[in-house]
């Protein structure tokens, strides 16, 4: 493996920042007004939406240690299936921030999931 | 005997659940045209540096489609359960290779074809894990 540690731990951090812009787009979307148009005013004071602010931030975040973590001699293939770990955090923050149920269903079809991106990145070499 | 036609409330919320589904696919097809896009303006980004990049009408674009992307994110994630519509954007990684293999003629080989399988399959089960 080519790979150094420090690339899959940029990517790796990447996944993790990633998902806290998925929960802060969701924390940001219950506050969104009627009508597109209103998409950083929020219901309620200081009428400035910064969970979605937020959201687009870490997501920015995020994009900028993958770009780093897959330069040269970064591989695809390992880094990849890190990317997919972001759903599996995101499983856990949406259970603990906003108590959705975990289905046994959720459960295999991420993990279809995670197997497939997995492949994608072998395929990717 | 048909469920929803017995129990109306019970055919809305399932219309409700599923609206969210139908934008976070939407958002995967924007999500991968913007790859595109910035993949093209890359290959075409004559001088490097923030002039370079504004000036790439590509690039640019592909911004623009993630910004719309985003926006999409939103609106279902406002009805929709965060762990079910997450995992969804990996639908994007489908359309990626259906897409650069057609325009870059980048290589197709079967851990992706089965790669793209287990996606495609493991979205199907999720959407069916939040409809219970």
């Amino acid at each position: 493996m080519k790979t150094p540690v420090s690339h899959m731990l940029l990517v790796l951090l990447a996944s993790f920042i990633g998902s806290f812009g998925g929960v802060f787009l969701k924390a940001g979307a219950a506050q969104v007004r009627q009508g597109w148009i209103y998409l950083f005013v929020s219901k309620q004071a200081p009428f400035f939406n910064w969970r979605l602010a937020a959201g687009v931030a870490f997501f920015l975040l995020s994009s900028y240690f993958f770009v780093l973590g897959i330069r040269p001699p970064g591989e695809l293939s390992v880094l990849y299936p890190m990317v997919a770990l972001g759903y599996i955090w995101t499983l856990f923050w949406s259970r603990i921030f906003f108590k959705e149920p975990l289905t046994r269903l959720k459960f295999i079809g991420l993990f279809l999931i995670v197997v497939g991106v997995f492949f994608v990145g072998l395929g990717s070499r | 005997m048909n469920a929803t036609a017995a129990n109306p409330a019970r055919a809305l919320d399932q219309t409700v659940r599923r609206q969210p589904v139908g934008l976070v696919f939407c958002c995967t097809i924007l999500g991968a045209a913007a790859q595109i896009l910035m993949k093209t303006g890359a290959n075409h980004m004559t001088h490097a540096g923030i002039m370079g990049m504004l000036t790439n009408m590509p690039l640019m674009g592909g911004y623009c489609l993630y910004g719309l992307s985003t926006l999409l994110l939103v609106l279902a994630l406002k009805d929709g359960e965060l762990s079910l519509l997450y995992p969804v954007i990996a639908l994007t990684y489908v359309w990626v290779m259906v897409l650069s293999y057609l325009i870059f003629h980048d290589n197709f080989n079967l851990w992706k074809v089965l790669g793209v399988a287990f996606i495609v399959v493991g979205v199907t089960v999720l959407g069916k894990g939040g409809q219970s």
